[in-house]
Parts: structure tokens; C-alpha cells; sequence
């Protein structure tokens, strides 16, 4: 099942054309309406008019997370603001947050590579789709609820969260697709158990999970406990939202949609490209979109390509389910989190440097975060009234950076281990 | 008059409490009282010595976070009522207590109660105004 059977099956050689065609037009335009990346360009030497082959794009600089931050909130946009219908942020405070923007075509090529992906997962104008994703300025819920609207779906945008209430809505209204974090998929067939509902007798047959890494086992568990079809979705809202790459129903790897996103997978390290099929860091580059075109987009997650053709018929590429990261962030519970957010909170309350780890676990498939804190004079009270209101303000002003839920754990003064990377300063129990 | 308390914050975690009282032991402080508030992960270890000052830099110099805050002791007779009294004054007072611990004197014929108040300044001069015996550090370590 195809939503643009044209786009999605066009053969290589055509593809490779429409993208250099894409690219340079891209370049072209960033290089005229972006300081940033004007700035770049000139300092390099490079004129995108003149560019010829695809593999020219390596000659361009890279763009990082805090280039957006750098550029908070409008500095990276390609268009006015008037031409803008739609803003979507990360989480974080000023300074720490990125913000992206959507023009009028923007939302219906989105909507279109999303209605993309729900058809390549076997959802179609006769289901009922659930999103169970947030709705805000998280690209999650909108994105996906978009697409749905596209393909004609029977929308019911529930959001996140009330578990039980997703459920008995899933039974009365009888969805037979739903949209969530993997880890919560499980957390609804707990519950289901709890309310003595059998998931088989339920309508759903789809579940299209994303936003978080899981696994072939998690797959097979959610399958299992929920009786349906479990597909992976990716995306990213530097580079759009969900709707990047998805997976069809060979189960086998995330099809990128290579018309709208040209991709790179390099040694993170050296920053050259892996050879065929070797795990790398993925690097996007938008190829249509108007309001926030992003070049060379390092999302350092890290996957690999599978350049076999895949049974379905599209010829976009496709990369395995996501690896790891090349950086320190984490996902809890959807959200992206950097320890560096948390540093700069405690380094505000306590006024000295923060000595800390996080504890990542997964309990009744969900996470959970510690924060240990070492406690110094400074956050040290004889007052036990004075010590739970530190906890309680360190749980908030963190629960308001992170924009997720986090436990405070105070320990004595240099009981944690010193340590010379922030990386390590994580312990990730999961066991995905 | 007031008494300097030390506290020191614990994790919940055994021998801590073994720890530190050995350490002031080597260094000879004497411990006159003592409370211990705790929750779940941690607690809070409040005392009064004899020498504060050592008593903080050895406990520092032994990886423990030290705080020194400023306590109100009252010596009232050990006989039913006594802490009574004191309470009700403090209340009349329009006081709160933050926390507070007691200990009875070699003796045995006087408890000294040992108070944290949310107004230390008020909370003193109203407990002298009604007579209370409000002891100095030097007055406890002596006991």
C-alpha cells in the first residue's frame, strides 16, 4: 500500500536527479535568506548554483544542535514570519530550546510524509487512529494527527497520558490504530490487565510507535500482548517531526522518504562516511521544506543503512531502527533530555558546581529518572521542612526544564564517583 | 544566649551514624546531645559539643556536609509537666518549633530541651520574660 506510489517507487536514477535538483534549489535559497548559513558559505568559498553531484554536499558545513539554540527562536528560518502558520519547539528553557516553523506547504508536505508512513503501516481511510502522543509544541502529536487527516482516518486525538481512559476509549470507539511511544504500548497491556480487558477483544490492528529506541524483543512482546501489527516510525522536529522514515509492513527497517530528506550516515568521529551498511550517525538535509530548511543536520542518532531493495516496492532507502546516540542525550519517556539541562539547574540552586548522576530504569514499561545530588553546604538544612522543600524545588525546576518527570535522590558529599565525561555520569538500566 | 548546634546530613545507609561518632572519639569531642530526623533516603544528624569548630573541620575533613545553626537550650526541672510548660508559653506566644530533642542531666533532676524556633530572637525573650533558665554551651558541656 502505497500513499504516493509515484514518489515512493521512483527508480534511482530519477530520484538522484529530483534531489540534486532539490538540493541545490535548497542551498540556493538558505544561502540568500539565512544569515547563518550565508555566512558559512561565504567563508567556504561555496556557490550552490554550481553544484553537480550530491556527493558536492560534503563540501558543506555541518549543523548542530546549537547552531538552532544559537539562532533562538526565529534566527534559522528561511521565509518571514508571515509566511509562517506553524511553530513547534524542544523542550527547555530560552536558550536550550530550538524552535522550528512551517509554512502553509510545509504543513502539507508534512502531512503528506506522514500519511506516507500510516500507509506503509497498513492504516488506511477506514481505521480509527489513536494518537496517544502529546499534543503542544511537541511535533509528535500534530504531526502524526495531520497525516491521519491526509489519509482520511478517523482521528481521535487523545494525547498522552490517563491510561485508563485511553483504554476504555480505545474499547468504546474502536480504534484499530494506535500512535504512542513503544514503552507505553506495554504500559497500556498492563493496564489493560489490571482492568481485566483482553486485548483481543478489542478492534485494534495497528500500532505505530516512535519517539523513543526499542527493540525487536519489545516488538515482539507488544505483538504479542496486544495482538496487532507493531511498525517504527522516526523523526525529529529539527528536521520536520515524525514522517522522516517509517517502516512498512515487511517489518524490516525504517523507509526514508529520500524526495524530502537527502541522508548521510558518518563515522561520528571523523565525520567521512561509513562504508555500506556500517552503523554511523545519521545526517539529514531537507530537500523541500520552505519555513526551516536544515543542511546537513547532525541528529546524532546512530543507525545503518540497508541498502538491499526491500519486497514492497519503494526504492527509498532504508536504515535500521535506531542504535544509540553519538552524544549524551537521552529519551525519557519520549523526551529528549541532556544532562547539560540538568546541570544548569542544579548549578542555579546550589551555586557551585553540581556533582550528579542519572539513573535511567524502566519500571512497568516506564521510565524512570533519578537524579542523585550530592548535597553541599549550600542545599544542606538542620531543618528536615527545609531539606524536603529543596527536593521539592530541584523536582520542579527540573520537571519544568526537562518538560518530563524526574526522582531526587540526595546523597552524602563525594560519595559519587568523580568522573572525567559527562557520558558517564548516566547509567541507563533499561533493558529494551 | 543562644548554642551553636552542628548538623551533619546522612544517607541512609548503615554505619554512618558508627562512623562519626568514632571520629569525633578520636578527636576527643565530647557529644552532649543528640537527635537524629530522618525520612526514607536520608537523615538529618544534629549535635552539641564541646568543641564545635573541631568538631565541624574533622567531620569535613571525613567527606560529611556540615552545617552550624544556632539552638536554644532550656533547662527545666525533670518532673511531670516540665516540657509542658515551655510548649504552652511558646504557643501562647504564637511560636512555631521547628524541632526540638531533650536530655536529662547527670544529676537526673534537670532535662534540657533543646529548641529550634521559627522566631529564635522572640522565642527566647519570651521564655526569659516567664523565668525559664535558658543555658549556654558552655553551661551544657559543664553538666
Amino acid at each position: 500500500m502505497y500513499w504516493q506510489k509515484d514518489q515512493e517507487c521512483l527508480p534511482r536514477p530519477e530520484l538522484t536527479k529530483l534531489q540534486l535538483e532539490r538540493l541545490r534549489h535548497t542551498l540556493h535559497r538558505v544561502g540568500n535568506n539565512v544569515p547563518f548559513y550565508r555566512n558559512k558559505f561565504n567563508e567556504l568559498k561555496l556557490h550552490p548554483e554550481k553544484i553537480t553531484s550530491l556527493e558536492e554536499l560534503r563540501d558543506y558545513p555541518f549543523t548542530c544542535k546549537q547552531d538552532l539554540r544559537n539562532n533562538y527562536p526565529y534566527g534559522l528560518f528561511a521565509v518571514p514570519l508571515r509566511d509562517v502558520v506553524r511553530v513547534h519547539a524542544s523542550s527547555g528553557t530560552t536558550g536550550s530550546s530550538t524552535v522550528v516553523g512551517y509554512t502553509r506547504n510545509d504543513i502539507v508536505t508534512w502531512s503528506d510524509l506522514v500519511a506516507r508512513i500510516l500507509c506503509g503501516a497498513g492504516v488506511t481511510a477506514d481505521d480509527v487512529i489513536q494518537i496517544a502522543f502529546g499534543y503542544g509544541l511537541f511535533t509528535g502529536g500534530f504531526g502524526l494527527h495531520y497525516g491521519a487527516e491526509r489519509l482520511g482516518a478517523s482521528v481521535i486525538p487523545i494525547s498522552s497520558g490517563n491510561t485508563k481512559r485511553q483504554i476504555q476509549i480505545m474499547q468504546d470507539f474502536k480504534t484499530t490504530a494506535l500512535v504512542c511511544t513503544p514503552s507505553y504500548a506495554l504500559k497500556m497491556a498492563d493496564v489493560m490487565m489490571d482492568m481485566g480487558i483482553n486485548p483481543n477483544g478489542l478492534s485494534l490492528r495497528y500500532g505505530l510507535f516512535g519517539a523513543e529506541p526499542w527493540s525487536e524483543a519489545m516488538r515482539q512482546e507488544i505483538n504479542e500482548r496486544l495482538g496487532i501489527r507493531a511498525t517504527d516510525n522516526y523523526g525529529l522536529s529539527e528536521v520536520m517531526g515524525p514522517g522522516v522514515a517509517g517502516e512498512c509492513q515487511e517489518c524490516n527497517g525504517l523507509h526514508i522518504n529520500e524526495d524530502h530528506f537527502l541522508v548521510e550516515v558518518l563515522n561520528p568521529e571523523t565525520l567521512t562516511p561509513v562504508a555500506p551498511g556500517e552503523v554511523g550517525e545519521l545526517v539529514l538535509t531537507t530537500l523541500t521544506k520552505e519555513a526551516f530548511p536544515v543542511i546537513r543536520y547532525r541528529t546524532r542518532d546512530l543507525t545503518r543503512l540497508l541498502p538491499e531493495p526491500c519486497p514492497c516496492g519503494r526504492t527509498f532507502v532504508r536504515m535500521s531502527r535506531m542504535l544509540g546516540r553519538s552524544d549524551d542525550m537521552l529519551i525519557i519517556k519520549g523526551v529528549n533530555v541532556f544532562p547539560t539541562q540538568i546541570e544548569s539547574v542544579l548549578f542555579d540552586i546550589e551555586g557551585t558546581e553540581p556533582h550528579y548522576r542519572l539513573i535511567v530504569e524502566r519500571e512497568n514499561n516506564e521510565d524512570k529518572l533519578t537524579v542523585m545530588v550530592e548535597v553541599v553546604e549550600s542545599i544542606f538544612f538542620d531543618e528536615m521542612k527545609k531539606q524536603k522543600a529543596l527536593v521539592e524545588t530541584i523536582k520542579k525546576r527540573l520537571a519544568s526544564e526537562l518538560g518530563v518527570g524526574v526522582e531526587i535522590k540526595l546523597v552524602e558529599e563525594r560519595s559519587l564517583e568523580r568522573f572525567n565525561g559527562k557520558a558517564e555520569r548516566v547509567i541507563d538500566k533499561r533493558q529494551l | 544566649m543562644l548554642v551553636e548546634q552542628i548538623a551533619v546530613f546522612l544517607e541512609n545507609k548503615s554505619g554512618r551514624l558508627a562512623e562519626i561518632t568514632a571520629i569525633l572519639a578520636e578527636n576527643a569531642i565530647n557529644i552532649r546531645a543528640l537527635s537524629v530526623a530522618d525520612t526514607a533516603d536520608f537523615g538529618i544528624l544534629r549535635l552539641i559539643v564541646d568543641k564545635v569548630e573541631q568538631a565541624k573541620a574533622v567531620l569535613r575533613e571525613n567527606g560529611f556536609t556540615v552545617g552550624k545553626t544556632q539552638v536554644l537550650a532550656v533547662e527545666v526541672e525533670d518532673k511531670t509537666g516540665g516540657l509542658a510548660r515551655v510548649l504552652k508559653c511558646i504557643k501562647d506566644a504564637g511560636i512555631n518549633v521547628e524541632y526540638m530533642y531533650a536530655f536529662v542531666n547527670k544529676t537526673g533532676e534537670n532535662a534540657v530541651l533543646i529548641f529550634r524556633f521559627e522566631k529564635m530572637e522572640e522565642a527566647m525573650a519570651t521564655l526569659l520574660k516567664e523565668g525559664f533558665t535558658i543555658l549556654s554551651r558552655e553551661q551544657i558541656c559543664s553538666l
